[in-house]
């Protein structure tokens, strides 16, 4: 599925990406843990071609294809999505507006009909239902006045409704109550088919209560310095990150 | 990305056309033989010349205004052809088949289907081709109702009084420079009556074309809106692509008497000028409505073309409980210069009035909002709500606003708000990780930005003037 190797990137000529590699196969779901700074949030910008985040070197691939020669607009009609942790508001669209135009346009990229509006609407409904947002919500501007919660679980609600082959989840728990955080993990458990397969970054372990990853990386300074399954994260929650420093301190004497 | 936005807006003028007609078109230069043969052409009664003269001779003592926040090479009035028009208009055709079919394509070219069969979506329509009126559509229905709807030219022949009693009532002819010049030199437009207490059976629109090259378009508009009377009006504009400015000096006036409402429509997109500020229209417009007691004059404006822009469109609110509304969305893109915004006279008690203005600058453009809300000492009660919204695109364009209070009233009430704000990366970035191209990302980010103000187009126009600023933006994003 996502094949990432060897990976440099800079930001603002700043290199934040060291030599990232990672692998994930269909229906797998990776959680990236790490101290602030490790440079969580710029490997899914990287991954996803945001404008000023320059790939020095090394190869990232989603099914064959190579994302990094793609624009942003055709990463996302590839398959590739990110839910931001920051979701950013655009007066005056309307949220269900926004959704067709992007399901027009990742529909017509694929050689596929546009949805009629009215079988859209439906749709739409249905996403909202499944992140337990009112309806109503679908003719607000993009974003504009949504508490925090209510961002997050719009930006699952978009996932739900393009469908895409792998999910970059950065920070999708931050700022959320607990009851908020089951929908966001029911949003993202309902679209786990096998298939699909999920980056979920995160800080705390309390997400992976609720998404069971099969994997979790340590990432640090801009590289995985640890891989291991479920229990890394319960290890990581316990000890925090200060082992970093001193295998860190171990690597450079040696 | 700035590069990328701008890449985008370097876009085709889809109107720049040039239609191959053979017109008989005034050497250029200014005097007083020309507007005597203007008037002349037009068989004018002998007032209507005195008229022109008077308001020629004001004009020559008159200094162009320099307070806009705009810079355009001098011009050189008598470089200009005052008068021009299609020969085949000269034995004056009677019906629409008898009109040019080059001219008839013309419109059909821009969108404006003439054809009576092909107008079922209700619009009157009376088009103006350089300096004469080449056709007025669905006449008998409108005559029914008792609405008189034809070129001002005609109206001056037919209805000579009322065209005497309200011409220049709202805009006097020394009222500034430009329109002094339109006084004196105006060749056509279009004449609106409706009769007390009559709602106007469909929505009226005059579509101006200036094809000639070297002409400036001088057109004149008079709308009365007799007492409890509704009228809903719209008014498009396009030019050739030439490399030489071209002028266009129009005189609006509306007159809404007691309880009548006229809302008055534009999408303006006149040759805005290459990349390099190479050729487009001189857009310096004087429109303005009075209302008398309990009237309303809602003009809605949505600007993208032109070279410079000098536009005022404003309400005298005269009578009590009148209501003046401004609603306004300018583009400017390239190195298109706008200064444009209202001007609320409040004389009236309980008069109120809304401005609801968004600029959108892309390019090395410059947008400015001019307003002025006047609360005179008799507008006992008074109210103005005033909102300007600037969006920029990119980085070397620029958004301006001066807005002027004077209030004479204690009891009136004046609200501003202002905002800029930028097309954000993160905006940009959000749409185009959906899938979205940046064409698309951009143009919906600014239609969202006007939403506001589309909202009070009539339908067929909002649909159209979301169309042109998608066009308008095409290309501003690689």
């Amino acid at each position: 599925m996502l094949s990432i190797k060897d990976l440099y990137a800079n930001v603002e000529e700043k290199q934040i990406l060291k030599g990232l590699s990672l692998d994930i196969k269909p229906g797998e779901v990776h959680a990236i843990m790490g101290p602030n700074g490790a440079g969580k949030s710029t490997m899914g910008y990287v991954l996803s071609g945001r404008d000023g985040y320059e790939v020095e070197s090394g190869s990232a691939q989603l099914n064959g294809v190579d994302l990094l020669e793609l624009e942003a607009e055709e990463r996302a009609r590839a398959g590739l999505f990110l839910a931001f942790q920051y979701p950013v508001e655009i007066p005056g669209v309307s949220n269900l507006e926004f959704l067709k135009a992007a399901v027009d346009a990742q529909r017509a990229a694929r050689g596929e009909e546009a949805v009629s509006s009215k079988d859209f609407l439906k749709m739409a409904r249905e996403a909202c239902k499944q992140v337990n947002l009112p309806a109503d919500f679908l003719k607000r501007g993009v974003n504009e006045g949504f508490s925090g919660g209510e961002k997050k679980r719009n930006e699952i609600m978009q996932m739900i409704l393009l469908q895409p082959k792998l999910c970059i989840l950065d920070e999708s728990d931050s700022g959320l109550d607990i009851d908020a955080l089951q929908v966001v993990a029911e949003g993202v458990n309902s679209q786990r088919d096998g298939e699909r397969s999920f980056i979920v970054v995160t800080h705390y372990q309390r997400l992976l209560d609720y998404i069971k990853p099969d994997y979790v990386h340590v990432l640090s300074e801009g590289r995985i310095v640890r891989s291991g399954d479920a229990s890394l994260a319960l290890e990581l929650e316990e000890q925090g990150y200060a082992w970093l420093k001193e295998q860190r301190a171990a690597d450079e004497t040696a | 990305m700035t590069e990328q936005i701008n890449q985008t807006l370097a876009r085709e003028y889809e109107a720049g056309f040039v239609s191959d007609i053979e017109s008989d078109t005034f050497e250029p230069g200014l005097d007083e033989d020309v507007i005597r043969r203007i008037s002349a052409l037009k068989g004018e009664p002998e007032w209507m010349l005195e008229w022109r003269l008077k308001a020629y001779r004001a004009w020559l003592e008159m200094d162009e205004p320099e307070w806009a926040h705009v810079s355009y090479p001098k011009i050189d009035y008598n470089a200009i052809s005052y008068y021009s028009a299609p020969k085949s208009m000269a034995d004056k055709p009677k019906s629409l088949d008898e009109v040019d079919p080059e001219l008839i394509a013309t419109y059909e070219k821009l969108g404006i289907p003439l054809h009576e069969q092909m107008m079922l979506a209700g619009v009157a329509v009376d088009a103006v081709f350089d300096s004469v009126s080449v056709v007025t559509t669905f006449r008998d229905k409108l005559e029914e109702a008792g609405v008189i709807f034809c070129s001002i030219s005609e109206a001056l022949h037919k209805y000579p009084e009322l065209v005497k009693k309200y011409l220049g009532s709202v805009v006097p002819q020394r009222d500034n420079y430009f329109a002094a010049l339109n006084c004196a030199v105006f060749t056509d437009g279009s004449f609106v009556y409706i009769p007390k207490g009559t709602r106007c059976p469909m929505e009226l629109s005059t579509y101006f074309r200036i094809n000639q090259q070297n002409t400036g378009q001088f057109e004149r508009t008079l709308i009365v809106a007799d007492e409890g009377s509704y009228v809903s009006y719209l008014e498009g504009c396009t030019a050739p692509q030439r490399d030489e400015n071209q002028l266009h000096a129009a005189v609006v006036e509306l007159v809404a008497l007691d309880n009548a409402e006229i809302k008055y429509s534009t999408v303006q997109n006149w040759y805005p000028g290459d990349e390099e500020g190479r050729g487009g229209i001189f857009n310096f417009v004087t429109k303005r409505g009075i209302c008398h007691t309990s009237a309303k004059i809602s003009w809605t404006q949505v600007e993208t073309g032109s070279a410079v822009t000098w536009k005022y469109p404003s309400c005298i609110l005269k009578g009590d409980n009148s209501i003046g509304e401004f609603y306004s969305v300018a583009l400017t893109r390239g190195k298109q210069q706008a200064d444009t915004g209202t001007k609320m006279i409040h004389l009236g008690k309980n008069t109120k009035s809304t401005i609801i203005s968004k600029g959108i600058s892309a390019g090395r453009s410059n947008n400015a909002y001019r307003g002025l809300v006047r609360m005179t000492a008799t507008a006992e009660g008074a109210r103005n709500f005033t909102q300007c919204d600037s969006l920029l695109i990119g980085d070397q364009c620029g958004a301006h606003t001066f807005p002027y209070v004077e209030s004479r009233n204690p009891s009136a009430i004046v609200e501003h708000e202002a905002t800029t704000s930028k097309v954000s990366d993160d905006q940009m970035f959000l749409c185009r990780q959906r899938g979205l191209d940046p064409e698309k990302a951009v143009s919906m980010i600014v239609n969202g930005f006007c939403k506001e103000v589309f909202k009070e187009l009539p339908m067929e126009f909002a649909v159209e003037a979301g169309k042109l600023l998608e066009i308008s933006l095409e290309g501003s994003v690689g």
